[in-house]
């Protein structure tokens, strides 16, 4: 039952009082127990905690008190988002004993909304990776064949809701962490436009790029979950002032006359043909309901992984500066301060970690700033402008969200093929834009996802067009089985 | 005259006197127990973001319009990456190339020239935590009180020419920010810090000489030593044919000398870059008008006022204007006793005496306009003399008392009842023959001598005037 379940359906079943929230709780749990062992994808199963809350949800209830809109509904956290008086690690050596005395504001409006938190999940250490590989603590498997890595870097929970192990997860999006693992996961996951969810307690990892984001079984889940995110949280600067609709009451399933563009960069030679043909197919489905398509050029999009692999490290190399031994966190035993530094800094911090620090460094030193970091910016800018021509023209964009689907664990080894797996999703995290992941079909037994774009604050519409298409897709949705598979399938 | 010029520019810090600091909602207040005043956000913990304290942007434009700046529409924050434990985030944030005041300028004066120094720009930053180190080596402890407390650097166009020159900018710079009131600027409390950039160049040279920075100087005072230490330094230097490298050094105040911190080579590379937790300033000009309608008269508009206005000297203009306090409590004092220039040498004098032994500002202490305005009515009114009003006064000062109610309690009315003093002068010309002689032989001096025996025999209490006078009239 609880694999299947959804968010919608819960609430449901929990209003209607035919299943308690303890109920609820405890087969999760016990879902998670069965099931982690092979998956892994919790780095914390947080229990005790769970049943308590879950058993005060039922009183609230049984006391008529009102309740929020995700009372009862049980949901893990990214291992990079602080939950008060929980570990909080982000799968490195460097926290591995950090204890948050705060929670990031995500946790508080989904707390006040009643949902029940099970534990948090694995990722790349400091949510630096495509994969889960660069956690410091353990890789999460593909729960579709758990030779495969399950993306990331938000791939703990993409395995969690893929798995039945929860209902829904947070995770956060820099160049693709949630879109890309919830395509390899065949889970819905959604970054938001840059903006429109808080960031406060979230660990940085590149904070101009750094987006919170639901990933869940279905597209009305995903709405569902945004309404209680999207709110101006005064604690971040960047957090936006304004209006926010009813996500779930824009899934009218309405897609007639809508106009899709599709960008050719996102069908090039890079991309799995057999992923081309499924997401394609996906494009037909929504052209049958009546919406149209053309397709377009966004010339620039060559340039995104380039600019985004100078941008983000650079960030990350003044974000995780903190993490120095002093306060809190890991600290090396030194006889002086430099000593310390080097010590802590050298042990703490995974081999990915440091690459991306040592390269953000480089690119913000005196002599390259110019030449790397400034030109980086100033592409940055001319993508947005990109992005903004089509729009022009077009309501959304409809790319692969992935160049190809789930690959085995340790298979990929050079650093450039890693990075080419943003391909598809950095030019929406460079240009701040809103975008979906979702199932649309499989290869060989494994999931493709759908990437659907939008323009600034436009989560209405692609949560609309994601919504049509998964109505009428007539995709069963499966289960998937946690075994290993036999074969290469992308061969 | 020598045959070098000398080139200095300042950089001077000034806290800002918010209630909170400049990213998170803690108080800034100073001398708390060591880490109360600290939470997540100034602590750097992971996670938390940085929100603007407007307050501080406000002090900042209200600093630069009043050192003449002119206020960009938009200004931004960067980071500055170095690693030192009193620095929670490994970065402070601070403005490098958006500032929010440039192009300013102030007025000096030194040896009745008066000179303009340029203020090239004015920037917001948080302030770093202080690091205590044990005595005994092995450890040193944190306090990050005063981290993420508003600062404001100033940076002076290298337009001042001598020790002299540099600390007649800090004076007025420090007499400016306190009209404003956005700060206490006091050193001590290191609510001001002074950085000094200098080189020397032959006279007429066009080119800049090698520039050395000068830190850890704790006093206008301790400036003034470390420049001029400096100059001598580069002048022997460049005598004796050697050659000065780009430096950071710092004053030893005790040894009386600069010490060698870190050559140009070592220097760190700071990586600014703009911060992205932080959104760019929109300052809009009503904002500015309305803060430029808040500032207060500057000194040197004041003190042009109190030479046309009251007839007041240059000097005494300069010195009663030198502090906001001083000269509030003077025009204060004249609503209620309109004589600028008893009460200006009443400020400069008596009470400058006492404001001196106690190290305080006027408004510290528990005299009023209306104190110092009555006790000179007394004196007009011939109630009181001049010398008992110094002794009021020093009552006054220290009690707060009114002075007719202190006159009252310790019956110090001024004896002006020529029947009471003519019998004093009677006795007092029956008791000192020998004075009476001596002053009837043509000696004055001893006039003075008699007088004084009546003011004695009077606990100082008869009026000198009338005391003379009879003195005079028996005598011929």
């Amino acid at each position: 039952m609880i694999t299947k379940l959804t968010i919608a359906e819960a609430a449901d079943k929990l209003a209607k009082k035919e299943i308690s929230a303890y109920e609820l709780a405890e087969a999760a749990l016990q879902r998670i127990e069965e099931t982690d062992e092979k998956v892994k994808a919790f780095l914390r199963v947080t229990k005790d905690e769970a049943l308590k809350k879950a058993a005060e949800i039922d009183e609230k209830r049984r006391q008529g008190e009102e309740l929020g809109a995700l009372a009862g509904i049980p949901v893990a956290y990214k291992d990079n988002i602080c939950t008060e008086g929980v570990l909080t690690t982000c799968a490195s050596k460097m926290l591995h004993n950090f204890v948050p005395p705060y929670s990031a504001t995500v946790v508080e409006l989904l707390q006040q909304a009643g949902s029940v938190m099970l534990g948090k999940t694995n990722l790349d250490e400091f949510a630096i990776g495509s994969s889960t590989e660069n956690s410091a603590f353990f890789t999460t498997h593909n729960p579709w064949d758990l030779k495969r890595v399950a993306g990331g870097s938000s791939g703990g929970s993409a395995a969690a809701v893929a798995a039945g192990q929860v209902l829904f997860a947070l995770g956060t999006d820099t160049g693709g962490s949630i879109r890309q693992p919830a395509a390899f996961c065949g889970v819905v996951g959604l970054k938001p436009t840059y903006g429109l969810i808080s960031r406060y307690g979230v660990v940085a990892f590149s904070s101009s790029l750094d987006q919170v984001g639901p990933v869940t079984k279905n597209v009305e889940d995903c709405a569902l979950v945004l309404n209680v995110l999207a709110k101006h949280d005064p604690r971040d600067s960047t957090s936006v002032k304004r209006e926010i609709p009813d996500y779930a009451g824009a899934l009218t399933g309405e897609v007639k006359g809508l106009k899709i563009g599709v960008p050719k960069e996102y069908f090039g030679d890079g991309i799995d043909p057999q992923v081309k043909a499924v997401v394609r197919k996906a494009l037909d489905v929504l052209l049958s309901l009546g919406a149209e398509a053309e397709e377009i050029s966004l010339p620039l999009t060559e340039y995104g992984v380039p600019v985004y692999y100078l941008i983000a490290p650079a960030e990350a190399s003044s974000n995780l500066a903190r993490f120095d031994g002093i306060r809190y966190g890991y600290r090396a035993e030194a006889d002086d301060l430099e000593e310390m530094y080097t010590k802590t800094r050298s042990e703490g911090f995974g081999a990915e970690v440091k690459r991306r620090i040592l390269l953000g460094t480089y690119a913000l030193s005196a002599e390259r700033f110019a030449d790397f970091y400034l030109k980086a910016l100033k592409v940055r800018t001319l993508i947005k402008q990109d992005f903004d021509r089509a729009f022009a023209k077009f309501d959304l964009l409809l790319t692969p969200t992935t160049p190809n689907v789930s690959y085995i664990k340790g298979e990929v080894q050079d650093l450039l093929t890693e990075y080419m797996n943003d391909y598809c999703t950095i030019g929406a995290s460079l240009a701040g834009l809103p975008a979906i992941s979702v199932p649309c079909g499989y290869v060989n037994g494994l999931p493709v996802g759908m990437q659907l774009i939008g323009k600034p604050f436009a989560e209405p519409t692609i949560l609309r067009v994601a919504h049509a298409y998964e109505q009428n897709c007539g995709l069963e949705r499966k289960i998937p089985t946690l075994t290993e598979m036999g074969g290469s399938p992308s061969e | 005259m020598s045959k070098y010029e000398t080139i200095i520019g300042l950089e001077v810090h000034v806290e800002l006197a918010t209630e909170t600091k400049i990213f998170c909602s803690c108080p800034t207040h100073f001398g708390s127990a060591p880490n109360t005043n600290v939470c997540p956000i100034c602590l750097g913990y992971p996670g938390t973001l940085p929100v603007l304290n407007k307050k501080a942007v406000e002090y900042a434009i209200m600093a630069g319009l009043a050192l003449n700046c002119e206020i960009p529409a938009v200004s931004k924050f960067d980071r500055k990456n170095y690693f030192y434990p009193d620095l929670p985030k490994a970065y402070q944030i601070s403005q490098y190339d958006q500032p929010v005041a440039v192009n300013g300028y102030l007025e000096i004066e030194v040896d009745g020239k008066q000179k303009r120094i340029g203020i090239t720009r004015l920037h917001l930053e948080e302030d770093a935590g202080k690091l205590i180190h044990s005595e005994y080596g092995g450890y040193s402890l944190a306090d990050y009180n005063r981290g993420g407390v508003p600062l404001i650097e100033i940076v002076s166009e290298p337009d001042i020419r001598s020790p002299e020159e540099a600390k007649a900018y800090l004076e007025k710079l420090r007499s400016i920010i306190l009209y404003t009131g956005i700060s206490d600027v006091k050193m001590e409390e290191g609510s001001l810090r002074c950085d000094a950039n200098i080189s020397i160049r032959p006279v007429g040279s066009k080119e800049f000489g090698t520039r050395v920075e000068i830190k850890n100087m704790n006093s206008f005072r301790a400036v003034q030593r470390a420049l001029e230490y400096e100059v001598q330094r580069h002048q022997e230097t460049l005598e004796s044919g050697g050659t000065l490298i780009q430096e950071t050094r710092r004053w030893d105040e005790n040894l009386g000398v600069t010490v060698s911190m870190r050559s140009k080579e070592e220097a760190e590379d700071y990586r600014y870059f703009p911060d992205p937790d932080l959104v760019p300033v929109v300052v809009t000009a009503e904002w500015v008008e309305e803060i430029r309608q808040r500032l207060p008269e500057m000194p040197d508009a004041r003190r042009k006022r109190y030479m046309e206005e009251y007839k007041l000297s240059a000097y005494d203009a300069e010195v009663i204007t030198a502090s906001k306090q001083m000269a509030d409590f003077f025009e204060a004092t004249l609503k209620e006793y309109n004589d600028p220039k008893t009460v200006a040498n009443w400020l400069m004098g008596e009470i400058a005496k006492h404001l001196n032994a106690e190290g305080k500002e006027i408004n510290e202490t528990k005299l009023t306009p209306s104190h110092l305005a009555a006790l000179l009515k007394l004196i007009d009114k011939g109630t009181i003399s001049g010398k008992i009003a110094k002794t009021v006064f020093e009552e006054m000062f220290s009690s707060g008392k009114m002075p007719g109610q202190i006159v009252e309690e310790k019956g110090l009315v001024q004896i002006s009842d020529e029947g009471a003093i003519a019998a004093v002068v009677e006795q007092v010309i029956a008791e000192n023959p020998k004075a009476v002689e001596d002053y009837r032989s043509g000696q004055a001096k001893a006039l003075g001598f008699l007088v004084g025996q009546v003011m004695k025999h009077t606990k100082g209490k008869a009026n000198p005037q009338m005391v003379n006078k009879l003195l005079r009239e028996k005598l011929s």
